[in-house]
């Protein structure tokens, strides 16, 4: 990835923002504050960001900043009640006597452009009210919807999409 | 605290009861997939964050277990979907409209 600003420095960050992700399921899996825990906690986060940064930084994740981090929480919110509307919905869906569907497969449209994201959008989509990506070419994606509201891309694209991809586009460009 | 992991271990068990109904009752692959892995994850999430909440030493442990199924379930989905569709399992009768043919024109023009 062709990036503008000096690379070391993303290199730095990367590795930065690698340990400290490592770090803190270290503390989450080891749950106690003990010197010696944390102590083998850094060396074997160390270790394994020596030998693992390559492939984080190939993701091309963007540097973090405070509005990112901000925006990202925000998108978790987003996404979690978007979870759990989803799954009351399926839920009633599948309980009432006559089974309200209207399944049927159509595309999608997004503007995102790293890969990343477009994962990132694809993951949430599967996790939104009855909508799961089938399959993704550039930047078209097949969704299938057990509750058809819309055949017209940009029609589907605002329904499913835009929710997710307004935070995205944020927290990528 | 036990009784609030109680409730929310209750929750997710529904949940796992209505996604495997689900997969019982929906007519076709697709939609069981639907059923079977979104009320899956809810209800396993649940179950798995209520154990926590009940054992307050495990909480930190099932909050990286709940982290790492709301991150491989997705995938699972949607590779079985796709594998679904590309060995040609059609949609119900129920299904209103199918846009793959119409996708497949997108691979050439880029």
């Amino acid at each position: 990835m062709a990036d503008p600003e000096s690379t070391s420095d993303n290199k730095l960050r990367s590795i930065l923002y690698m340990f400290l992700f490592l770090y803190l399921i270290w503390l989450c899996l080891s749950a106690s504050l003990h010197y010696q825990e944390l102590l083998a906690g850094i060396f074997f986060c160390l270790l394994l960001t020596i030998f693992l940064h390559r492939q984080y930084y190939s993701l091309g994740l963007p540097p973090l900043t405070i509005k990112r981090f901000v925006f990202f929480i925000i998108y978790l919110v987003v996404l979690f009640n978007e979870i759990v509307r989803a799954n009351i919905d399926v839920a009633y869906r599948v309980i009432h006597p006559k089974m309200p569907i209207k399944p049927g497969i159509i595309v999608i449209s997004t503007k995102l452009k790293q890969d990343i994201a477009k994962m990132i959008l694809a993951n949430s989509i599967t996790l939104t009210p009855g909508t799961f990506t089938l399959d993704i070419i550039e930047d078209k994606f097949l969704v299938h919807w057990i509750n058809v509201q819309t055949e017209d891309i940009e029609e589907a694209t605002r329904i499913i999409g835009e929710k997710f991809e307004k935070y995205l586009r944020v927290i990528f460009e | 605290m036990q009784i609030v992991g109680i409730l929310i271990t209750g929750i997710g068990v529904l949940f796992l009861l209505l996604g495997s109904y689900g997969i019982v009752r929906l007519p076709d692959v697709y939609n069981r997939l639907q059923a079977g892995t979104k009320c899956t994850t809810f209800g396993a999430l649940f179950t798995i964050i209520g154990v926590g909440i009940m054992e307050p030493s495990w909480f930190w442990k099932t909050l990286i277990i709940a982290l790492f199924i709301l991150l491989t379930n997705p995938i699972s989905n949607h590779a079985l979907g796709r594998a679904s569709r590309k060995s040609g399992i059609p949609l119900c009768d129920r299904s209103v409209v199918d846009k793959a043919s119409e996708f497949e024109q997108y691979k050439g023009k880029v």
